[in-house]
């Protein structure tokens, strides 16, 4: 094998299930010490394309050559290619929880890819393992390498998962979605040590991700697939400055862009919530409670027709004082008015009026429908319980309309959506039932929570535009939760930062994303340094 | 995932949760097999008596099986029911102008032929196909007639047990906290009640009958079910679409009612066939020990413990054996099809 050969080289990868071609006719090479991307939505064979070259994808028909390091791999036997996997070819997953097994400490999980592949022995494993463990920037690598996955955080979990990767020195490391699970913070933090170690170690690196923003800062060439086709091949800088393919267009054209009208100077006050605090009980033991507040002195005010966006990571309390402001979570403390009406601790009748005009939709389309419901019965419910005034037939009209609406009707290629079963039905359809089922009410405030965060982002795009086009229409206020600066800054009026359940800083969106003023703002904004 | 199903095919769940079912060829074919055979059991009245369905007696028409006339109506002696293997009065019908119209099977399950020349329990004959049991009443009612009691009986047990089951697991797993936590304590204390004994005791007092069964039985059977139910209903109302109910403002019953019941069946549904099987066995194991209901009421255990103790009259234990065996497992091929119809992930 000469230098200037690629270290791994498939051309016309083909992987069928069954009948329908999940991976068509795929060529592209990745050469020693290059950092590759393979980007896409979901569905489009990505993943599994990175997967077929180390042969680990069961039951489906694989054609088409993959060569590595000059070697055909697959006219490899099982037994050769475990001798490859792991310690030539090495792979990160995207949930470090469910990659590490939680009954071994991540000391024995990294040992054993040791002692398998090169047979390294007693004392010299653990210290090879600590090694590793400290190379990959856990702090005080010999005390944690004792510990199990559950006892480290996510972000020390990723960094544990790599140290396994790494231990025999791959000359290949596929990363699967590296950062997808993780905080903002987190993941610039993963992504600069991959990049760190791949540049000492000199290896190559294939990234799957759908996160175009990671591919443009952190690879030297990207493919992009659709639909099992690699449409677009080429220097990421060139890829993304004079994009070739309509999809690639599309695909970089569908970052979330502003959508935000201004606002009326006079705009009423529609919600008001003060020192408000969630506390959550854990039970220590039978007669001993102790307690968690997930969020403190949390104060906001909502104006009609405003969207305020709240960020922060997961833990942060967004979510808790979102379900607090819908009165599904109990206050430990402070008050929530809804044009002046106080709902904390509010009668049932009070409440149930309030219900219509306070509505959320939920990050996944997949769990927030119920599956043995149809759409019909779905959008329906609510109109039937809040405006029993309408007869069955004037209820099946205003829910067609609200449908068609959102863009699921006969006009859009869904014939009887009505009776149709969630299933059915696309992440991105899915999630406009839901905008339904809340909008049809013709609610004052909408919480979104994460509303996009499980889409794809040119579905993101669409559902943005559509929840703009809701809120001229009607009027509405939305509180709009997300971990996502992008989305959050193309939607929001003014912008919440919540840190550990506290409110850190609060202003107008664009001012606060151009001169954050907190220090964790800061750190945020960094993070995700968006163009 | 496709938004769009094939050509205008389009079925609800139901329907393609019946083409799963049917998909599995055993169960179905044992659906049918058990449907047929809890049919004629239905109707063994008309199929296995020992009073005629119509008889005719010098141009007098009259339905026995409905209304037994007197012997007198047919020139005997006695203002008793009339016994129709009296001699006497088959005499009487073989006379021109009188007939009658007997069932397939002329015995019924309890009725005696008191005029039997072999010692009970009688072998195969003409007259009895499958021999008599210990008392001399005809196999082939009482396998007909015990059948259907340990069906109907198997029914009402395991439709109490179930209800009973769902309601305390969705009552603990849907509010939890004080209420899970009192049930549970609850539950641990009424399941350390040995059920063996409170039988014993039971049967020893009262005259052990169906009803008092069946009430026996269903204050025991329901807790294994409702330890699932709870779990589900747990899982369940944590989900985000239980989440936008509460948030459209719809009552705790409607929400359990209509979202979070029918996503937690899935148990109930798999373990539906076994409970019907465990509840025949606990029939047939009561009357084989004794302790159930007494011989006047047709029972397969009855029929075992006969089996048992007149060992050489094999025309007892074989047919009986082979009944509770047909049946138990048509409900396990039943069952087995349930499970793939209910298994969404099965296209």
């Amino acid at each position: 094998m000469s230098s200037r050969d690629p270290l791994l080289s498939i051309e016309r990868l083909t992987v069928r299930f069954g009948l329908s071609r999940v991976v068509d006719d795929v060529s592209f090479q990745i050469s020693a010490g290059e950092k590759f991307a393979l980007v896409g939505e979901s569905g489009s064979g990505k993943s599994i394309s990175a997967l077929s070259i180390l042969r680990l994808v069961d039951g489906a028909k694989t054609e088409g050559v993959i060569r590595f390091a000059g070697e055909d791999l697959m006219a490899k036997s099982e037994r050769q290619m475990r001798a490859i996997r792991g310690a030539e070819i090495a792979m990160i997953f995207q949930e470090p929880m469910t990659a590490l097994n939680p009954l071994y400490t991540i000391g024995n999980q990294i040992g054993e890819i040791l002692e398998l592949h090169e047979g390294v022995r007693g004392q010299a494993v653990r210290e090879r393992a600590m090694d590793l463990l400290a190379t990959t920037g856990i702090a005080d690598a010999g005390r944690r390498i004792d510990d199990y996955p559950h006892q480290l955080s996510g972000g020390q979990r990723q960094r544990a998962l790599i140290a396994m990767a790494l231990a025999c020195r791959p000359r290949l490391l596929i990363a699967d979605e590296p950062t997808t699970a993780l905080d903002v913070t987190l993941q610039a933090q993963i992504l600069a040590l991959l990049d760190q170690l791949q540049a000492d170690m000199g290896m190559a690196l294939l990234f799957i991700t759908h996160d175009l923003n990671l591919v443009r800062r952190y690879t030297h060439r990207v493919g992009v697939m659709e639909r099992g086709r690699l449409v677009e091949l080429g220097v990421t800088g060139e890829v993304f400055s004079r994009p070739q393919h309509a999809y690639t267009r599309r695909l970089l054209d569908s970052r979330p862009q502003r959508q935000v009208e201004p606002l009326a100077a006079d705009a009423p006050v529609l919600v008001e919530a003060q020192d408000v605090r969630v506390e959550f009980i854990t039970r220590r033991a039978w007669f001993s409670k102790s307690s968690l507040a997930a969020v403190r002195d949390a104060t906001l005010t909502l104006h009609r027709g405003e969207t305020l966006g709240i960020v922060g990571e997961s833990g942060s309390g967004k979510t808790t004082l979102g379900m607090a402001l819908l009165a599904l979570q109990p206050l430990a403390g402070g008050r929530i008015g809804i044009e002046g009406q106080r709902i904390d601790g509010a009668n049932r009748a009070t409440l149930r009026a309030m219900r219509r005009r306070v509505q959320v939709v939920f990050q996944d389309p997949f769990a927030s429908l119920s599956p043995r419901m149809t759409v019909g019965q779905i959008v329906g419910e609510g109109v039937e319980l809040h405006l029993p005034e309408l007869s069955p037939a004037q209820r099946e009209a205003r829910v067609l309309e609200m449908l068609a609406e959102v863009g699921l009707s006969e006009a859009y290629g869904i014939a009887d959506v009505l009776q149709r079963y969630p299933h059915e039905f696309s992440g991105g359809q899915r999630q406009r039932i839901a905008i339904a089922r809340a909008v049809v009410l013709r609610p004052q405030v909408l919480v979104l929570d994460e509303p996009t965060s499980a889409l794809d982002v040119s579905v993101q795009q669409q559902v943005l535009v559509l929840l703009s086009q809701l809120q001229r229409t009607y009027g509405m206020s939305y509180l709009f939760i997300s971990h996502d600066l992008a989305v959050v800054r193309a939607m929001s009026h003014r912008v919440l930062v919540m840190k550990d359940g506290v409110i850190v800083e609060q202003g107008e969106a664009q001012a606060l994303f151009e001169a954050p003023a907190h220090p964790y703002t800061k750190s945020l904004v960094g993070a995700a340094n968006f163009a | 995932m496709t938004a769009v199903n094939e050509a205008g095919q389009r079925l609800s769940p139901n329907q393609r949760a019946w083409a799963r079912f049917k998909r599995n060829r055993l169960g179905y074919s044992s659906l049918w097999v058990f449907a047929v055979a809890l049919l004629v059991s239905l109707g063994a009245e008309l199929l296995s008596n020992d009073r005629p369905l119509l008889a005719s007696y010098r141009g007098h028409w009259s339905l026995p099986i409905l209304d037994n006339p007197p012997e007198t109506s047919y020139g005997g002696d006695f203002a008793t029911p009339t016994d129709w293997r009296d001699p006497l009065i088959v005499e009487r019908f073989a006379e021109t102008g009188n007939w009658m119209l007997r069932t397939i099977n002329s015995n019924s399950a309890t009725s005696l032929d008191y005029f039997q020349k072999e010692p009970n329990p009688a072998p195969p004959s003409a007259k009895n196909w499958l021999g008599t049991d210990s008392v001399g009443r005809d196999m082939v009612a009482r396998l007909l007639y015990g059948f259907r009691v340990s069906i109907l009986f198997a029914f009402a047990l395991t439709f109490v047990g179930t209800a009973l089951g769902v309601a305390a697991g969705a009552l603990q797993g849907y509010f939890g906290g004080v209420v899970d936590l009192a049930g549970q304590r609850l539950i641990e204390v009424w399941n350390s009640i040995p059920e063996l004994y409170l039988l014993i005791i039971f049967a020893s007092i009262f005259e052990p009958s169906l009803l008092l069964l069946l009430v026996l039985l269903s204050l025991f059977g329901w807790i294994g079910l409702s330890d699932y139910v709870r779990a589900e209903f747990l899982r369940n109302r944590g989900l985000e679409f239980v989440k936008a109910a509460r948030a459209m403002g719809l009552t705790n019953r409607q929400i359990i009612w209509r979202h979070v019941l029918p996503n937690s069946l899935t148990p109930v549904i798999t373990f539906l066939p076994f409970r019907m099987s465990s509840s025949i066995l606990a029939l047939v194991s009561l009357d084989f020990l004794g302790l159930g209901v007494p011989s006047s009421v047709p029972s397969l255990g009855e029929l075992v413990r006969q089996g048992k103790s007149n060992l050489d009259a094999w025309w007892i234990i074989f047919p009986t054996f082979a009944v509770l065996v047909a049946a138990l497992l048509l409900l396990t091929f039943i069952g087995d099809a349930l499970r793939d119809a209910f298994d969404t992930r099965k296209s």
